[in-house]
């Protein structure tokens, strides 16, 4: 490799070293350390000397969020997940001896599955419990806020990417069932909101579910309802929000599985016999599925940090992590556990990650 | 041909209905007379007269360009040779956590992004202001221009770049005169991918910027956590209708190009 390969390598890699990889190292020895009145507000700093910097890092702020109980429902949630997995094709085998099932009897498997998985991991935790109580001061919360922060967050994440997928895909689908010639102009309307201001968009909807909003009136002068709706500072009003905001996320990638796709094969399938609904399920949707992982992948991994909805449209209950993290940070001036609360988010957003990368590259191969 | 379908039609009328009628209402009302934002009292453009009177708007508007203008065109050129690397250069030391460095900024969460980098500017001793938000901006937004960039890379012809390195030319001769004009399309959409990246970004801005260096989204946010407006209302108009006309002559001018692009490779191949 000659000199000049090595200089364009060099640039962009240092760039990102620097400006990527380096402030994280920031992050973790930051939220290793202790609040201080001072400039910057933490202890120790490099002014201390080397070696006393490095003593002086604690796990304290971990401790103090809950880190460990974090971390052992985040483990149980990844077991459960890899367990139903597992346990997912045998109880279809189980269950459906022949090939033939439709979706109903995908729900059955998929329920009976869960169930075993839970009461699996449910014996775990009671037996782990009883043989090693130390446990329990490992899981040991001290202030619950961020531990119900997180665990909302996921719940919102996972709820509003459900809701996105389900408004999501018959949108994708008409498209791609659309005319040839229609197609573009389609994708472009998909396009064009995701290059609007975030922003404004989350904004647009603070004017329509206001109490005396555009909604409230439209169902009041209706007669639908007699009294206003409260929606603006709920969690509805940030599961709209979401779902509004991150819908051409979802509907992309779909769209782009179910355009390659070859729509003789759910003729064939209709040929011989299938109804419509079933052919869908038996071809269209397999054939659909690494876009849709992908779109609840786009959908998942954001939200989880999300920061601008759960402020604007959210109420003072809306506990999400990204919103505590920015508070932590910009009103209480507390620099270690604001850190130790973005290690954590990090390292649970590792695993969702890699996954999407693994189903890119799959799908890319 | 195929039948037409009402659940198709059905579906796609309401996902657009959802997707465009808030954006709508917004634009309609950002015309309202009344400063009561949800009562309707004749049209005016009085709001935008007010707009522009707004120094503290026009500032941050400045500000706002600025920075997306020079992190774009730094964000493009870093971001494509992000991109060649990925591409042609084949195995070397460190590629893993190199495409990892690329790809992880995508998903990050931009609190963790923003907190991360002002942590950093502080612990090197940066003073906050434009040169951070660049910075930040440039550091995130190369890595949009490199998935584009890519994509565009991947597609085209290699034997063209062989042709021009056995005719003689050096690596970046060759770079210039033949890759350069076939991925131009995507370098030019890669910039203004950047460029509307930053133009939208709040968090990363928040945190990287100093208290003179605000940018319109900053402004705007902590104008909106106290209600609608119909100021923002107009500004949230003017930069809508930007961004449409931008996006649609973009596409326009890169349909074209890659048209012209595409009919210079058939003629290559065939001359």
């Amino acid at each position: 490799m000659n000199w000049r390969a090595r200089l364009l390598i060099f640039v962009p890699y240092a760039w990102l070293l620097v400006f990527f990889l380096v402030p994280f190292g920031i992050v973790l020895k930051i939220s290793l350390s202790d609040i201080a009145l001072a400039i910057p507000p933490y202890v120790p700093t490099m002014k201390d000397g080397f070696w006393t910097m490095i003593t002086g890092l604690d796990l304290e702020n971990y401790a103090f969020i809950g880190a460990g109980a974090v971390f052992a429902t985040f483990a149980l949630i990844v077991l459960a997940v890899g367990m139903f997995q597992i346990l997912y094709p045998r109880v279809r085998r189980a269950l459906i001896p022949d090939a033939r099932y439709g979706i109903f009897d995908s729900a059955a498997v998929a329920l009976t599955a869960l169930a075993v998985a839970v009461v699996n991991i449910a014996v775990l935790v009671a037996v782990l419990s009883f043989l090693f109580p130390i446990l329990s001061d490992f899981v040991n919360i001290p202030d619950f806020l961020y531990f119900a922060a997180y665990l909302s967050s996921l719940k919102i994440a996972l709820i509003s990417t459900f809701l996105t997928l389900l408004i999501g895909y018959p949108i994708a689908y008409g498209m791609a069932r659309s005319a040839e010639h229609w197609r573009p102009t389609l994708l472009m309307l998909v396009i064009l909101p995701f290059w609007t201001s975030f922003l404004i968009r989350v904004y647009a909807w603070m004017g329509i579910l206001s109490t005396e909003g555009y909604l409230n009136q439209l169902l009041l002068n209706i007669g639908i309802i007699s009294d206003p709706l409260v929606i603006l500072n709920t969690n509805v009003a940030v599961y709209i929000g979401i779902v509004y905001t991150y819908l051409p996320f979802m509907v992309l990638p779909i769209y782009a599985a179910l355009d390659k796709m070859d729509d003789s094969l759910v003729e064939a399938a209709e040929d011989l016999g299938c109804t419509t609904l079933s052919a869908f399920w038996l071809v269209t949707a397999p054939l659909s599925k690494p876009g849709v992982i992908a779109g609840c992948f786009l959908v998942f991994i954001p939200t989880l940090g999300e920061f601008v909805i759960p402020s604007l449209l959210g109420g003072s209950n809306t506990l999400m992590i990204g919103k505590v993290l920015w508070e932590e940070f910009f009103n209480n001036r507390d620099w270690p556990v604001a850190s130790a609360v973005a290690v954590i988010l990090l390292l649970i957003l590792i695993i969702p990650i890699v996954l999407f990368q693994r189903n890119q590259q799959g799908d890319e191969s | 041909m195929r039948k037409f379908s009402w659940f198709n039609a059905t579906s796609l009328t309401f996902g657009f209905a959802f997707l465009y009628l808030p954006m709508l209402i917004l634009i309609i009302y950002s015309f309202n007379e009344s400063r009561l934002v949800t009562v309707w009292a004749g049209f005016s453009t009085k709001w935008y007269g007010e707009l522009f009177q707004n120094e503290a708007f026009l500032d941050a508007a400045w500000v706002t360009i600025k920075v997306a203008f020079w992190s774009s065109t730094l964000a493009t050129i870093l971001g494509t040779m992000a991109a060649y690397i990925m591409v042609r250069t084949g195995q070397f030391r460190g590629r893993g956590l190199f495409s990892g460095m690329i790809y992880a900024p995508l998903v990050m969460p931009e609190v963790i992004t923003g907190l991360s980098l002002l942590l950093f500017f502080i612990a090197i001793g940066l003073d906050r202001g434009v040169i951070t938000i660049v910075l930040a901006h440039t550091t995130f937004a190369m890595c949009y221009v490199s998935v584009v960039v890519t994509s565009r890379l991947v597609s085209f012809d290699q034997s063209l770049e062989e042709a021009a390195l056995d005719l003689g030319c050096t690596p970046f001769d060759a770079f210039r005169s033949v890759t350069l004009p076939i991925i131009m399309p995507a370098v030019i959409s890669g910039w203004l991918l950047a460029f509307t990246l930053s133009l939208d970004d709040l968090v990363i801005a928040s945190f990287t910027s100093g208290p003179s260096s605000t940018t319109l989204p900053i402004k705007i946010f902590s104008a909106v956590r106290l209600g609608v407006t119909p100021e923002i209302n107009a500004l949230s108009t003017i930069m809508i209708g930007l961004v449409t006309i931008g996006v649609i002559s973009a596409s326009l001018v890169s349909r074209s190009m890659s048209i012209k692009a595409r009919a210079d490779e058939r003629r290559a191949e065939q001359g």
